[in-house]
């Protein structure tokens, strides 16, 4: 079975977001809505009020699956998105773990 | 160096205004992302993987002490405390925030900097030799040249929509460190046989999917005719370049699929023309006002002896080192120029804190007339320290931790920001030239193996210049899983050469290892005083192949 969750750049800063239940965003992965079975389509009608709303730019699908922490993102890119550039551990949403920058949960 | 003129100033200044329009409509929902985002790319703003990037223009490379130091307060105060020199010597900015662009332009444009001619269709921001005016090799100062195409090519009318991108380098050396056959157009200086100085014209040089040497279509172009013949071959290309395909669209395909005898004469039949109707002679009053603005700084009559630098080579064996990897010849006895290694051992290539600009605009102000370079290696540049001071300028890179003495050595890596930022990439490459640096990190042992230059893109695009590197690396995503293409044997100096692929792609874990092998084999093989290439040459790829893949 495959899960799937809308993600986007927030238009402010271009930060890392995903489409979360009511068509809020959310910066944590582990708070986005997952669509089953490639079921998909109605997450990205909801996806686009966010244009409307000049909340996000370009919206588009990604595969999840469960890790052992919590969702993860299937392909490498995501998961650096999600995280941060893996030379720099103090930057990106990674940097919240160590109480850096932005917590996970970007505030839109 | 160059200075604004009144026309320089308001053009900036006035792109600054129209994007801050922009970027207002855009957040207000006035105009759509489809609609912004032309607008924001011709004014080299990115949207990357975690953050927009914004990529500020150095043209070709040349900045001053006061520059630098804005390019410090930008990284301080709209991103996060650095920027990333690229290959075009241009810097980056990771994390600006959109509503915050326009001031941040407003602040560059304040020392003469800006973002223009870094995306997009257009003409790019001609690069350059980094030992432009200083080199003790040159024919004739390059940046003179330079200028006059950046102010003939910005916001250039017929040349704003072109099929694709458009390079153009120029060096004024022989001995080429500005990678002119891998360009759109390359322009070498030369000498006719009546030692009149000119240009030697390469066209469809490039790197990217389809990489390609450039082809001479002009043995010889006179100084006068230099615009002329630019407008002649940008027409050309604008007129038959390929526009129905993003991969095909370069002038490179279009040469190659014209053939270059053919491409040649088109060029020459549209120069004949225009030479008729619109010629563009540069007048020999601008030439000598633009040349005015690059005079050598007040060098003082220094002579040959230089007995600081000579005890210091004596008796400092950290210093010496340094000085062999970092110093090249100055054509003003007494001084010499410096180059500065950005790639400290297990660092991230290119990358410079906002204290370490700081430092080096110190070091250029008090020992180099206010003036650095930024090179298409990632390394950055004093043109003018005096012999006697180069002492002084290692110690003030020791205290700023920017004296690696590696450069031009094996850990003097080309990296790409790769999938740890770009949106594009395939795969990493920042954290494979980190490992192949600290497998290397010995000094001893790197001066031993001696030139050799590993150049790293994490995908095709060639960013990081793989295709010309000794040893080059070329990120691959082989079903969600970073692989790395190993080429060898390229070059992108005066005798340049795409390398070639040695075989199936390496895992992620594998490529040090690689290249260490890779290295062991050349030590093996080489002859007295061969350099990497020249093995590479006179061997082939068969006993690097064999030793790579033997154990598979
Ligand atoms: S080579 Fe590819 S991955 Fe590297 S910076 Fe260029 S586009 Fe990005």
């Amino acid at each position: 079975m495959t899960a799937s969750v809308v993600t986007a750049n927030r238009l402010g800063d271009g930060a890392v977001v995903y489409l979360a239940p009511e068509g809020r965003w959310t910066g944590c992965l582990d708070a986005a809505l997952v669509a089953q079975d490639d079921a998909t389509e109605p997450l990205m009608a909801m996806a686009e009020r966010g244009l409307v709303d000049r909340l996000v730019v370009t919206p588009y699908v990604i595969a999840v699956e469960d890790g052992p922490d919590g969702r993860l993102a299937s392909h490498i890119k995501e998961r650096i998105r999600a995280t941060g550039p893996t030379v720099r551990l103090d930057l990106g949403k990674q940097a919240a773990q160590t109480g850096v920058t932005e917590s996970c949960h970007v505030p839109l | 160096m160059y200075r604004y003129d009144e026309f320089d100033h308001t053009l900036v200044a006035e792109r600054v205004t129209q994007f801050r329009d922009q970027v207002r409509r855009r957040v207000a929902g006035e105009l759509t992302e489809d609609e912004f985002k032309p607008l924001r790319l011709m004014n080299g703003l990115y949207l990357q993987l975690h953050a927009y990037m914004l990529r500020v223009a150095v043209p070709y490379g040349v900045l001053s002490a006061h520059q630098m130091r804005r390019l410090a307060h930008v990284a301080r105060v709209y991103d996060k405390g650095y920027g990333h020199f690229t290959t075009r010597q241009n810097i980056q900015y990771n994390w600006p925030k959109l509503e915050e662009v326009p001031d941040l332009l407003e602040e560059l444009a304040e020392v003469e900097m800006h973002a223009i001619q870094t995306s997009g269709n257009c003409i790019r921001n001609v690069t350059a030799d980094q030992f432009a005016g200083v080199a003790a090799d040159e024919i004739d100062d390059p940046r003179v040249y330079a200028e006059i195409i950046r102010q003939w090519s910005t916001l250039h009318p017929e040349f704003s929509f072109l099929p694709r991108k458009f390079k153009i380098a120029i060096t004024g050396a022989p001995n080429d460190r500005a990678a002119v056959k891998v360009h759109d157009i390359g322009l070498r200086m030369i000498r006719n046989e009546a030692d009149e100085p000119g240009f030697e014209v390469i066209v469809g040089g490039g790197q990217g999917r389809t990489p390609m040497i450039g082809h001479v279509v002009r043995g010889f172009l006179p100084v006068p005719d230099l615009l002329t013949y630019l407008d002649s071959v940008l027409r050309v290309y604008n007129q038959l370049g390929r526009r129905d395909n993003l991969y095909k669209a370069r002038i490179k395909i279009l040469v190659h699929e014209t053939g270059v005898d053919e491409f040649t004469r088109l060029v020459e039949e549209e120069f004949a023309a225009m030479t008729r109707e619109t010629p563009q002679v540069l007048p020999g009053g601008e030439l000598a006002r633009i040349r005015a603005y690059f005079q050598p700084p007040a060098y003082r009559d220094l002579g040959k002896a230089a007995p600081t630098l000579d005890l210091a080579l004596a008796t400092d064996s950290a210093f010496a080192q340094w000085h062999a990897a970092s110093v090249s010849a100055h054509k003003q006895t007494g001084y010499a120029i410096v180059t500065i290694s950005l790639k400290p051992i297990g660092g991230i290539p290119g990358d410079a804190s906002a204290a370490e600009m700081e430092a080096v605009a110190d070091l250029a102000e008090t020992f180099s007339f206010s003036e650095i370079r930024v090179t298409h290696e990632q390394n950055l540049v004093l043109p003018d320290v005096a012999k006697e001071d180069l002492y002084a300028v290692w110690q003030g890179l020791k205290e700023a931790g920017l004296a690696t003495p590696n450069v031009g050595l094996v850990t003097d890596i080309i990296a790409c920001p790769g999938l740890d930022y770009c949106n594009l990439a395939n795969a990493r490459s920042i954290p494979i030239a980190q490992e192949i640096s600290e497998r290397f990190a010995d000094l001893d042992r790197q001066h031993d193996i001696g030139e050799l230059k590993v150049k790293i893109s994490g995908c095709i695009n060639a960013c990081g210049h793989h295709h010309v590197g000794h040893i080059g690396i070329l990120g691959v995503d082989k079903k969600g899983v970073e692989h790395y293409q190993i080429t060898l044997g390229g070059d992108a100096t005066e005798t340049a050469a795409l390398g070639d692929i040695v075989g199936p792609a390496f895992s992620g874990d594998k490529v040090t290892d690689a290249v260490d092998t890779v290295v062991a084999v050349y030590l093996d093989q080489r002859q007295d005083g061969e350099r990497f290439l020249e093995t590479y040459r006179r061997v082939g790829l068969a006993p690097f192949k064999e030793k790579l893949y033997a154990a598979r």
